[in-house]
């Protein structure tokens, strides 16, 4: 296509004005998390470092205890997502069965109902059988972020593997729960791993799910972070240090499923 | 098809009931969650409330008192703007910006599809404590540069008049990378021929855009359109960490309306409509854009 100068100078400024949108507030969450709180009124760019914000959040608060409450509850969702959702999406995409697209848009439906239709009723229930405020009772709430996720995708990578691979390994005399384990899971085992990456970003970015179903005993990060905004104390570099502490392992994650990113994020939809 | 099917007619029992034996764990475990639906629909019909010991039975009495609420009305109202603003800019900016990227295919490219996508994985609650720590009067780096523009004290999320711009913004920083990637998977998935022999009539840039890129990126962006829709208009994390619907009921989209009702009210029966209505509004919208995104997803693969 032509390109004149001034059409690459219009879409470059463009990217470049996009670009400073989207990664300069993560840039200057990292660079405040190092502002003591008199810097943070006087000096924009230049000024000098101090762990002082890490210390105070990271050893003088429970903060490392709602980081690992993060780990528990997202980890163990995509963990039980797994154990049921593999087999789910594997019977989804090879057999035949009477009801089977309802039954796959039913799992996909959790993904569009308000978050808050299922929490109240589901606040009055914990409390009866006395899951609320406890690890299995978020566990099993978050399944309605982690399964539709995994099902959805990991169908997808079933259906892609030919039929013929699995006719052979029957002649070969395999059984049908071995063709699973040592021929179908080695196959699908990269967009397995990339989708309970994306399913426990998903889990541990929860907000309205902890908020509401969860009280002192366990406090992911995200609904423990707002409590900076709530309280009055102004300590700003304490504000970045939780949000810089909560958002770099996602980031981190986010790179490694470079790949397999657009399938999971439009759960399978899109084969990228 | 039909071969198929009476195959496993004439098998026995265990392999016909393997395929749900093999779901059903996952369905048990999410009838636990299916159940809520079910009460909350039961719960909508009587006086629940926290401050009652007992409840009763009172029919439609909360859906109809829900309907002569102007609060009702103003949720739906901000309910619709606030999906409206944030799901137009999504997919006009994701667009926009994927085809920039794509436009040439060279190192930074590359390297910009990589870290745009950063700002989507990061929590919508913490992106909002990092929008308020840069919006921040007194200490916000975006109040510096405005400063150095003239433009003092710009009221952000505190002034019913910008609220809505404020929350609009983080949730477009949170979610435009969503459309960028789906938009970037399309066109990367474009077939050359067709935009040569476009280029070799001599098309223009904009004919080419609006007769073959666009229509070739339908099914890719009726996707980003239905989750961003769905999302938007069920948003919670985002207004609640901005500002908690305020100021005033500025931002009470109907997700917060319902959550003030049964929680800071602890009327639950009252709450119940709301996002009942919400869901019921949700579902009927997502099984159309859902039928639409198959038939165009079948006219662009040319069936």
């Amino acid at each position: 296509m032509k390109n004149s100068p001034m059409e690459a100078l219009a879409r470059n400024s463009m990217l470049i004005l996009w670009t400073i949108f989207a990664l300069f507030p993560l840039f200057w969450m990292l660079v405040i998390s190092f502002k003591s709180d008199a810097q943070m009124f006087n000096t924009t760019f230049v000024f000098d470092p101090t762990l002082e914000n890490y210390q105070e959040v990271l050893i003088k608060t429970d903060y490392f205890k709602y980081f690992l409450d993060n780990i528990i509850v997202s980890g163990g969702a995509v963990i039980v997502s797994i154990l049921v959702g593999v087999p789910a999406a594997y019977s989804l995409a090879r057999f035949n069965f009477r009801g089977k697209e309802d039954l796959a848009f039913t799992i996909l439906s959790f993904k569009f109902a308000p978050e808050i239709l299922v929490v109240l009723p589901l606040f009055l229930i914990y409390q009866k059988i006395g899951l609320y405020d406890t690890y299995i009772g978020l566990i099993w709430v978050y399944q309605l972020i982690t399964l539709p996720l995994l099902v959805w995708v990991l169908r997808g990578y079933f259906e892609d593997i030919s039929v013929e691979v699995e006719q052979a390994a029957q002649l070969d005399g395999y059984k049908w729960y071995q063709i699973f384990f040592r021929i179908l899971l080695p196959l699908v085992k990269p967009g397995l791993v990339a989708s309970a990456l994306l399913a426990f970003i998903f889990a541990w970015n929860s907000f309205t799910f902890p908020l509401l179903l969860s009280g002192f005993k366990i406090m992911p990060v995200t609904v423990a972070s707002l409590r900076y905004i709530a309280s009055d104390t102004v300590h700003y570099g304490q504000m970045a240090v939780a949000a810089v502490v909560t958002a770099t392992p996602e980031v981190i994650l986010a790179i490694l499923i470079q790949k397999h990113l657009v399938r999971g994020l439009s759960f399978g939809a899109v084969k990228g | 098809m039909a071969e198929k099917a009476g195959q496993y007619q004439k098998q026995p029992l265990s392999v016909r009931a393997r395929p749900y034996l093999i779901i059903a764990p996952a369905l048990l475990l999410t009838i636990g969650i299916l159940y809520p639906f079910v009460t909350a629909i039961y719960y909508s019909l009587t006086n629940l409330s926290f401050r009652r010991p007992t409840m009763k039975f009172i029919g439609l009495e909360n859906w109809i008192s829900m309907f002569k609420d102007p609060t009702f009305w103003h949720a739906v109202w901000v309910t619709a703007k606030y999906a409206f603003v944030t799901t137009g800019s999504e997919m006009v900016l994701g667009l926009g910006i994927a085809l920039l990227i794509c436009k040439k295919d060279n190192f930074f490219s590359r390297i910009l599809k990589v870290i745009l996508v950063f700002p989507l994985m990061v929590a919508p609650v913490i992106a909002t404590i990092i929008w308020q720590l840069m919006t921040n009067t007194s200490v916000g780096i975006i109040e510096k540069f405005l400063n150095l523009l003239g433009i003092y004290g710009f009221p952000w999320a505190s002034s019913p008049s910008t609220a809505l711009f404020t929350a609009a913004m983080i949730d477009v920083w949170v979610y435009t990378p969503f459309v960028i990637v789906l938009v970037v998977a399309g066109i990367n998935s474009l077939p050359k021929s067709p935009f040569e022999s476009a280029q070799i009539d001599g098309g223009s840039a904009w004919f080419t855009f609006k007769n073959l890129t666009l229509p070739m990126l339908k099914p890719f962006l009726y996707i980003a359109l239905i989750f961003r829709l769905m999302a938007s208009m069920q948003e919670y994390g985002i207004i609640f960490a901005l500002t908690k619907g305020g100021p005033g009921d500025t931002l009470m989209n109907l997700s917060l309306t319902a959550y003030n009702k049964g929680f800071a009210f602890l009327k639950f029966g009252e709450a119940m409509p709301y996002i009942l209505f919400l869901w019921i509004v949700i579902y009927i919208i997502s099984k159309k854009l859902v039928s639409n995104w198959l038939i165009v997803q079948r006219k662009a693969s040319g069936r």
